[in-house]
């Protein structure tokens, strides 16, 4: 089932393109993030952060910033109240450094002020005598180098054996592949108030993407017991994976109780890049076996992510990369090996994406190797090897939902190439307003990739939602902690719930923590099968006392969980995931030889979405997503010189402008009902992200016959080849 | 104010000049024209001084965003003395001359010699960048610039070549190559030598490549986050190349 | 905090003391933080993001790039400023935001809605090139710009219907 535009729905209902309720106060400037935020008698927060990749603290002289009017408290690792260390998957990282800074951002001391400014200069006042230590920052080192934490340096390692690792193909392919640290460069800087109450607890408002673990980690930092932090979900500016861990959550916490006042925190744009997570960098090591008909015989991989300095979900991330490592193709044999390790680079964690776009970049430039090698057209090879439901992964385990990839590569690859202009503006050339291409020496390029990954949280996470849904003179309220960072999960609720209850007004309440279980987290592309999970049954058991007779106020809360995960085993084998989503994408590029400059023409592309539940939503993640994989493959990338971050900026972390966004055909959306998952439904936010880099990176090859093993592509790397 | 705005600087007293008549706008003077410091990039960038200094008007549009050029100023740009700053190739191709105004009086300085390092100016303190002051020339004018986006970027390299058909005379500056713009004398002397200034054309193809090759071997470019000093000079060549060739379309070979 | 100074603002059509602010402070930190009008958002502070776009006099800028001392005397115009036509509350561009699905996470979106104005004032019928270059300025992270263009490509075509109407209008 292929839909090319909307079905006819109901107004505000499932399958319609609903109004946003968020939307009018967002037009308008009315709607309150997080920086929006105040309180009466409210301090600004400010935490002082290692200039150093690595060093050892000898001291640290708070005196002559309390000596500055206006500070109200300045707080270092001995007054963290609880745990001075945080973490999603291992509390390995200090709320305030105390003996060593590992990374150049690292949080070092917090203090409050009665102005920005003021907070600003007694952070510049405060004196740390650090003694330098030689940075790690190799990634390929850090698996053998002593280690820089008493954690060790491997956060996770992995080995995938599937059928026969011996065996060998006719043809054989073989490269390494990079990519470098992308940032999730949201626009909404990291920022929250916190307040202290009267009995030693504190309510928090925060931009996040996943209240409950907030809470949890703060309570443990703070040494309270959870109830007495209540978190309020502050509006989100965009997360993409780098609001999962916390920030300054603790640190805005601790000053409130320490000061007694509500403090605010924003982060200035230089901060939110040292402060928050990023894409892991990858090396991948390769080798495609494949007989001479181009069957894949076995994939060969070595695959080493750089974690940074602390844990944050380096090990899921490490998982998935293995797990999707060889493709959406049918792979008898495979030998896949990953190490996710620590360095004195920035920490790294959750992406959209998530190891699927690292892995999808390399597995889709070794098809496009081997079909070169093969002499056969690309497309042509991935259909030979494509994977359809009932086929395994090299994990042994078996997709059993839809998998309608042999339809994204058809319907996508049947888009027609956009016509050539004859004469293009210079403005619409590679090099843009700077004027610099000449037409004769511009080369068109296409390329293609298809790439998949998991939806919902995997190898054994018990992955859960709440809502609760209450119906009260015709209208119905739901409450959910599911974080809304701009995908639409407030409008897509309410449609759940007209859909259900056949009622036009639904309201939805604030996510907090305090009424109302976790939702989990928004990643993993889960919230549509998760949360809207939960509230569709919850609505469902209100119907059915409704349907019962009942009258007055009826409520019901519903905890909606996943089917069972387990962990892989000693051979990277077992049921890790519930389900997957895949897409293809076609990218034409056209690049200045000479400069190596790349302007994305178009892109064309096929999602597997199970149903679509609001039209314009799809579309909106799928345009969006699409944009950060331009961006990863031309532009995007965390600039390190040992271990030291130098384009911490808007000005020299260049993400894509409406001038180098290309036009997005979207050729089909697949409509195979997901058995499972609510409405048949998948999540959509990811798979925009993973194979567009790979399809962008394959045009440019393709108009310039470089191997292009590195993503970003910089100018350089065409220029000089 | 971005420095402002980063804590990196701290003023205790601010003086305004956006409301200084004398300072905005542009008006002609003979076969100069007379750039007021406040002239903003906007102003630059269409009418009637566009037409009359395209280079400039090329310049201006790639700087920054609409918004940024709504209000950044030339007399801003060269008193930052960035190496990238987007005017300060084109102004040193024109010859351009800066009118500075002190207690002392006012004095005139071509603007190489008042650029004198990496954001380094021979201005004094309590002096006053008032007036650019440029010449009208007949001939090409081209002025590109290499960034990693096709908007709002950071130059990797600049070119700009002015051709005056009357002095029968090619001139390059170039920018984001070394700590001040560069004039390429060595290949302005070689385009100039290999022009058919009757006709107005380039001798041949291979004359622009070579002006290129000249122009990147004038260059101290840098490796830095933003670049390469390598392919600093090769888009220095290629560039150019370009720019002379659209400037003065060479004869056929 | 150390010098303070006290100015005077047109904002949006009205007058607004700003009392005892340091001197440094930007347009937008003094919009935000003392006027109480967060609509201008601070996502760089450089001028490289545009979510603080706004109008000063005539001109579209980043209120994070303008002093707010030296907007004395001069018309400042921002999001909250905004009124639609015949008493709707909304403009037509806020209006094809949000048909066009041009809204997400909302951040990018009062400056953009700020650009989209600004552009449209200017000029009316802009070609593809001519929309994106004026809303190049303007950073958005989850759109990928494309609600974005198709909203203010709405916009035109509404504005051609509705002029069109008028001149066929009775007389």
């Amino acid at each position: 089932m292929t839909v090319t535009g909307e079905r006819t729905a109901t107004a505000g209902r499932l399958g319609h393109s609903a109004a946003r309720p968020d939307g009018v106060p967002k037009v308008s400037g009315q709607f309150a993030f997080s920086s929006d935020l105040s309180a009466d008698g409210m301090v600004w927060g400010h935490v002082l952060r290692s200039p150093h990749p690595h060093a050892r603290i000898r001291s640290i002289d708070i005196g002559p910033a309390l000596a500055i009017p206006g500070v109200h408290t300045v707080l270092t690792a001995d007054d963290v109240l609880g745990d001075n260390s945080f973490g999603l998957e291992h509390a390995d990282q200090p709320v305030l450094a105390h003996d060593v800074v590992r990374f150049t951002g690292e949080a070092v001391a917090a203090l409050a002020a009665d102005h920005p400014d003021t907070a600003r200069r007694a952070a510049q006042a405060i004196v740390v005598d650090y003694e330098p230590l030689e940075p790690l920052i190799d990634a390929e080192e850090a698996i053998t180098a002593p280690p820089i934490h008493p954690a060790g340096n491997i956060f996770r390692q992995l080995v995938i054996r599937q059928g026969d690792t011996s065996a060998e193909g006719e043809v054989v392919v073989e490269a390494t592949y990079e990519v470098g640290m992308q940032d999730q460069a949201f626009m909404g800087p990291e920022s929250g108030l916190a307040i202290p109450d009267d009995d030693g607890g504190v309510d928090l408002h925060m931009s996040t993407q996943w209240l409950h673990v907030d809470r949890d980690q703060v309570a443990a930092c703070l040494g309270l017991p959870t109830e007495k932090v209540r978190l309020t979900l502050a509006g989100v500016g965009g997360a993409f994976g780098a609001r999962e861990d916390v920030s300054m959550q603790v640190h805005i916490c601790l000053l409130a109780l320490h000061t007694r006042r509500p403090v605010k925190m924003v982060f200035t744009r230089e901060e939110s890049f040292l402060g928050h997570v990023h894409r892991h960098p990858a090396r991948m090591h390769y080798r495609h076996h494949a007989t001479r008909d181009g069957r894949l015989v076995k994939v060969e991989a070595r695959i080493v992510l750089d974690g940074g300095a602390y844990a944050s979900t380096s090990g899921p991330v490490l998982v998935n990369a293995c797990c999707f490592a060889a493709g959406p193709y049918v792979v008898p044999n495979a030998l896949i090996e990953g190490w996710a390790v620590r360095t004195n680079n920035p920490p790294c964690g959750a992406m959209r994406g998530f190891g699927a776009v690292q892995a999808c970049f390399a597995h889709e430039s070794q098809m496009d190797l081997l079909a070169a090698e093969l002499g056969m057209d690309p497309v042509e090879l991935r259909l030979r090897n494509v994977m359809k439901s009932g086929d395994r992964i090299p994990t042994g385990q078996v997709v059993s939902g839809a998998a309608p990839v042999e339809e994204l590569i058809r319907t996508c690859a049947a888009v027609p190439l956009p016509p050539l202009d004859p004469s293009p503006a210079v403005m619409s050339m590679p090099g843009g307003s700077g004027r610099t291409a000449d037409p004769a020496r511009v080369r068109r390029g296409v390329g293609f990739a298809v790439g998949f990954k998991n939806l919902m949280y995997s190898a054994g996470f018990d992955d859960y939602s709440t809502a609760r849904v209450r119906l009260e003179d015709g209208v119905a309220t739901v409450t959910c902690a599911a974080a809304e960072v701009g995908q639409g999960f407030v409008t897509l609720a309410q449609q759940i719930v007209r859909e259900v209850l056949a009622v036009d007004e639904v309201v939805v309440a604030p996510a907090e923590t305090v009424t109302i279980g976790s939702a989990g987290s928004t990643s993993a592309s889960r919230q549509t099968w998760m949360s809207g999970g939960a509230v569709e049954r919850a609505a469902l058991a209100v119907r059915a006392r409704v349907d019962a007779g009942e009258a007055g106020p009826i409520e019901e809360t519903y905890e909606h969980h996943h089917p069972p995960t387990f962990p892989l085993d000693e051979n990277g084998q077992g049921v890790a995931h519930v389900s997957y989503v895949f897409a293809a994408h076609r990218a034409v590029v056209d690049v200045d030889l000479d400069l190596g400059l790349v302007r994305v023409v178009e892109i064309a592309t096929s999602q597997d979405v199970g149903r679509v539940l609001n039209p314009l939503q799809v579309t909106g993640q799928i345009e969006g997503g699409i944009a950060q994989g331009v961006g990863l493959a031309v532009m995007e990338e965390i600039v390190l010189d040992r271990g030291l971050v130098r384009n911490a900026s808007f000005t020299d972390y260049l993400i894509p402008t409406a001038l180098d966004m290309p036009d997005v055909t979207i050729a089909a959306l697949v409509e195979e009902p997901e058995p499972g998952a609510p409405f048949g439904a998948k999540g959509v936010g990811e798979p925009p992200t993973i194979s567009s880099s790979a399809a962008v990176a394959a045009a440019v090859r393709d108009a310039t016959g470089l191997a292009l093993p590195r993503i970003p592509i910089r100018p350089q790397d065409i220029a000089l080849a | 104010m971005v420095e402002v705005n980063a804590g990196r600087r701290r003023p205790s007293s601010v003086v305004s000049l956006t409301r200084v008549p004398e300072l905005a706008g542009w008006h002609r003077e003979g076969d100069e024209i007379v750039l007021g410091a406040c002239l903003t990039y906007a102003d630059m960038e269409r009418g009637e001084l566009a037409a009359l200094v395209p280079a400039l008007a090329q310049a201006a549009r790639t700087i920054g965003s609409p918004q940024i050029r709504a209000v950044a100023t030339l007399g801003g740009n060269i008193g930052t003395a960035s190496p990238a700053g987007d005017t300060l190739p084109v102004l040193a191709a024109l010859d351009a001359v800066v009118e500075v105004a002190g207690r002392a009086g006012g004095r005139r300085v071509p603007l190489l010699e008042l650029i004198t390092g990496v954001k380094k100016t021979s201005l004094a303190p309590g002096e006053l960048v008032t007036a650019v002051r440029v010449p009208v020339l007949r001939g090409g004018q081209e002025f590109l610039k290499v960034g990693t986006r096709n908007a709002m970027v950071i130059s990797v390299v600049m070119v700009a070549v002015v051709v005056d058909l009357d002095g029968q005379s090619v001139r390059a500056g170039l920018g984001s190559v070394a700590p001040v713009p560069v004039r390429a004398r060595e290949a302005e002397r070689y385009a100039g030598e290999h022009t058919d200034w009757s006709r107005g054309r380039l001798a041949g193809p291979a004359v622009a490549r070579r002006f290129g090759e000249l122009c990147a071997e004038s260059t101290a470019a840098i490796d830095d986050h933003r670049s390469t000093a390598d392919y600093r000079r090769r888009a220095v060549a290629v560039c150019a190349a370009r720019a002379l060739a659209r400037a003065l379309p060479p004869l056929e070979a | 905090m150390t010098e303070t100074v006290t100015y005077e603002l047109m904002v949006n059509g009205e007058r607004r003391v700003v009392e005892g602010s340091w001197l440094g402070e930007s347009l937008l930190f003094a919009l935000r933080e003392r006027l109480g009008l967060p609509g201008s958002k601070n996502a760089c502070e450089q001028g490289e993001c545009g979510s603080c776009s706004v109008r000063l006099d005539d001109r579209l800028v980043c209120a994070c790039l303008v002093l707010a001392a030296d907007a004395q005397g001069r018309s400042v115009t921002t999001v909250e400023g905004l009124t639609g036509a015949d008493g709707d509350a909304l403009t037509d561009v806020q209006r094809a935001f949000l048909d066009e699905g041009g809204v997400q996470c909302g951040f990018c979106t009062p400056g953009l809605v700020m650009s989209v104005h600004d552009l449209l004032d200017r000029n009316p019928t802009p070609d593809d090139l001519e929309l994106r270059e004026a809303i190049s300025g303007n950073l958005c992270r989850c759109t990928g710009y494309g609600r974005i263009l198709a909203a203010a490509r709405t916009v035109v075509a509404r504005r051609g219907e509705a002029s069109l109407h008028e001149s066929e209008g009775p007389a």
